[in-house]
């Protein structure tokens, strides 16, 4: 189940996209949920359309392996979309029950769908075409003005990048002990609520004495390697901006002005 | 007979670009009250074929009969069959999680469903069984042990089910010496004293040459070897090159041999080659 999650998995590849500084994903990220929020027309969603289309087709991540990570969200997708459909008042086009449907509500419906659908598919992008050390990357150099202001960036990204490279050990972790205790009889599938719950005790003890076992492992390997925070600290990738950045920088940026003269004109 | 395994192979990711054949046509028959040793290298597909013994992984294809009965058809009780077929982790003591050594230990009687006297009986039986003092210990809190103390403590916790096959993996990885030799002490005493059916997952060859009747090879998901300890550690280059090899000792012979020719190298333990090398000293001096 949790293999079905495709938000946020990184999909290997050696594209444009792929290629492009970590900092300038982030932002176009950024400018692309805030040009989102901007529009408030149909017309404006048919160039969003064409800029995503043109981003996963250069990027060459399947389309069926996008929609898959929609999938476990189409619950709220729906549930979004059936809330305004019925609660907006205005022209009555048919009565189902006690609810009406109206004009207003099923143009309100489809857009906020269209909006949370783009907003969905526009971030699982970055997170794609983005490995997770370089975005982690990527956002400690983004925060590095913060720092005067006392703002951790480089030991955030730390945590970031540690936390993000124990998921499938953890993951691993856990099915052996599940296996362990299934091995004593323990039954992890039948029952309630409540006897479900507390029979995730023998899973969830172990589990988190083994994260901290980890963990403290981790630091003294860390330590034991001179390891001392940000301060002064080289890289082995350094992030260079290229033409291909400016590049992909200005098309959001054009895209971004679009949607405003849509709104304000 | 008390496990038969036919035609036995297990597909991981089937049908996708990750599958993976870890075990492949698998054919077996283990006796009760025999002592058996498994080795391989990693990745050879020991663990995915222990975990098939008490129904924690299902076969993709092929039967398996514990005593008779099918454990792959679906409509067996995993419940009982868990129940005969102890399974003992690799480091074992990480599933540890109750207050206290005893309740732990009585995690596995308590989900059969036992009486609180029964579970208790079987507490300090267990305990008892792996050299673990009851009544200093049942109200010690797990974590407090030593590494050789909370495997014990582990091992116990499925011997409270009264399994009648114990299977163990690397039941010694990562023990100190003296820890080592009393836990296999104890499963070698848990074989001649209860008449269990030991499987002994091992990668110490020393280990394996010291206890078990019976040697069974992996590699690549299968079988390629099947015999007495004596029989297979007469192959070494054999060995070798499936990436294990024959205890210290029979090197050792081995190298004796080639100056001495009159001495035997199908030595497997530490105790025979004295034997051999007194005998073949007092035999004939030296030639």
């Amino acid at each position: 189940m949790i293999k079905d999650i495709t938000i946020g998995q990184y999909y290997p590849g050696n594209t444009v996209i792929h290629k492009l500084d970590p900092r300038i994903k982030i932002i176009i990220t950024f400018l692309f949920i805030i040009a989102l929020f901007f529009i408030d027309k149909f017309l404006p969603y048919l160039f969003v359309l064409g800029f995503i289309i043109m981003v996963i087709s250069m990027s060459k991540i399947p389309v069926k392996y996008i929609l898959k990570g929609l999938k476990p969200l189409l619950p709220i997708i729906i549930i979004t979309f059936l809330l305004n459909l019925f609660m907006t008042r205005g022209q009555v086009v048919f009565e189902i029950g006690p609810l009406d449907v109206t004009i207003e509500g099923l143009n309100k419906a489809s857009f906020m769908a269209f909006r949370l659908i783009f907003l969905i598919v526009g971030t699982s992008l970055l997170t794609l075409t983005t490995s997770p050390i370089s975005l982690t990357d990527g956002i400690e150099k983004l925060l590095n003005p913060f720092k005067k202001i006392g703002v951790p960036a480089h030991e955030l990204a730390m945590m970031m990048t540690i936390a993000l490279r124990f998921i499938p050990t953890l993951l691993e972790e856990a099915e052996k002990i599940m296996k362990a205790q299934m091995a004593r009889g323990a039954d992890f599938e039948s029952g309630n609520v409540l006897n479900r719950a507390k029979s995730l005790v023998p899973l969830l003890v172990p589990l988190f004495i083994s994260a901290f076992r980890r963990a403290d492992e981790l630091a003294m390997a860390m330590e034991a390697r001179c390891y001392r925070g940000g301060e002064n600290r080289t890289r082995m990738k350094q992030l260079i901006l290229n033409t291909r950045d400016f590049i992909a920088m200005s098309i959001m940026l054009i895209l971004f002005v679009i949607i405003l003269l849509y709104r304000y004109l | 007979m008390s496990i038969v395994i036919k035609n036995l192979t297990h597909i991981y990711n089937p049908k996708s670009p990750f599958e993976t054949k870890a075990l492949d046509n698998i054919n077996l028959e283990i006796d009760k009250g025999e002592f058996i040793g498994l080795i391989g290298h990693t990745g050879s597909g020991k663990s995915t074929f222990i975990q098939h013994l008490n129904g924690l992984l299902k076969p993709t294809s092929g039967k398996i009969f514990i005593n008779g009965l099918d454990i792959t058809s679906k409509d067996v009780s995993l419940k009982e069959i868990r129940q005969k077929v102890g399974l003992v982790f690799q480091y074992a003591e990480y599933q540890l999680f109750e207050e206290t050594v005893a309740k732990d230990i009585a995690f596995g009687p308590k989900n059969l469903g036992l009486s609180e006297e029964e579970i208790e009986k079987r507490v300090k039986e267990s305990m008892e069984m792996v050299g673990l003092n009851y009544e200093v210990l049942k109200d010690r809190s797990p974590f407090e042990l030593s590494g050789g103390q909370k495997r014990r403590v582990a091992i116990a916790g499925i011997l409270a089910m009264k399994p009648e096959i114990l299977i163990l993996d690397e039941p010694t990885a990562g023990l100190d010496p003296k820890g080592r030799d009393e836990i296999l002490g104890q499963i070698k005493r848990l074989h001649e004293k209860y008449k269990i059916t030991i499987i002994l997952v091992s990668h110490s060859m020393e280990d394996i040459a010291k206890l078990v009747d019976r040697l069974i090879v992996m590699y690549r998901g299968k079988i390629v070897m099947n015999g007495t300890p004596r029989e297979i550690f007469s192959k070494s280059e054999e060995l070798e090159r499936l990436g294990l090899g024959i205890p210290q000792i029979t090197y050792f012979m081995k190298a004796l041999k080639k100056k001495w020719v009159n001495i035997r190298d199908d030595v497997i333990t530490v105790d025979e080659a004295k034997e051999e090398i007194l005998r073949a000293i007092r035999g004939n001096n030296y030639d």
